[in-house]
């Protein structure tokens, strides 16, 4: 796994974070431009699901894979998620759920970079 | 840009307004609790058992909070109320006893060191939790 791809996922998370407290700041429900955000953030982060599947098939393999996958599977259900909600919630705590889940999404893309390489590099 | 349309009142029903936020909250913390406990007991059970039980109790217990909390309504209500504080017990004694007796705990739950491994959000949660109940509480929601 190279880590611009990490490094892009993670920008475009605490961007859209960022436009979802600007959202909350003038009590705005979250907009298209949000869930927009929200496929864009999950489109990277299959992106990096593809990344990896192409990394194991070159030979290379996470140094925990379990733990690997099971940080990959939940990654890919928060974009979705927060779509959800934020769509359920057509106030400004819309829009902070969507923040909240793009703060979370950095998190475990590190995580996941973690149980990628070898512990301790 | 946004939608003009929004409503700025505070909603009075448990699973509205900031209560949405506080069943994603859960909600996240539900998956990330099954997931990991799940985990550790599939590959590595036998190296800390109570530990690892532990975790699958606080997912039981994050997932059925977060049941009681977008069901709302009368049981909803009592649902959440019991989860947050088995939560907020759970996360006392654990934290607790994850400091005292170290040795019990060769490896990490959702809740030792009071949820230090999830910047205290397991410590903070049950207490939004108990809040958001009381403030909610005249409310039929």
């Amino acid at each position: 796994m190279n880590g611009a791809l990490e490094t892009l996922t993670i920008v475009l998370a605490l961007a859209l974070a960022a436009w979802g407290l600007v959202a909350t700041v003038r009590d705005r429900a979250p907009d298209r431009s949000h869930l927009i955000g929200l496929a864009v953030v999950e489109v990277a982060i299959l992106a990096l699901g593809v990344a990896a599947l192409v990394a194991i098939a070159g030979g290379e393999s996470p140094a925990e894979p379990g733990t690997f996958w099971g940080y990959l599977a939940t990654i890919v259900c928060l974009p979705p998620i927060a779509a959800v909600l934020a769509r359920m919630e057509p106030t400004r705590w819309g829009s902070i759920i969507v923040t909240v889940v793009c703060l979370v999404i950095p998190v475990l893309v590190v995580r996941l970079q973690q149980t990628w390489e070898v512990a301790g590099v | 840009m946004s939608e003009p349309r929004t409503d700025t009142r505070v909603s009075r029903m448990l699973n509205g307004g900031p209560g949405r936020v506080l069943i994603a909250v859960y909600l996240l913390f539900a998956i990330a609790a099954t997931a990991r406990a799940g985990l550790q007991i599939a590959t590595r059970f036998g190296e800390a058992p109570l530990a690892y039980l532990l975790s699958a109790f606080a997912a039981v217990v994050y997932i059925i909070a977060t049941y009681g909390l977008a069901r709302a309504g009368e049981l909803g209500r009592r649902i959440a109320l019991v989860c947050c504080t088995i939560e907020l017990v759970g996360v006392l004694v654990v934290g607790t006893a994850s400091l005292l007796v170290p040795s019990a705990f060769p490896d990490d739950t959702v809740w030792s060191g009071f949820g230090e491994g999830y910047g205290y959000i397991p410590l903070l949660l049950p207490v939004l939790g108990l809040l958001w109940l009381w403030r909610t509480r005249s409310a039929r929601a």
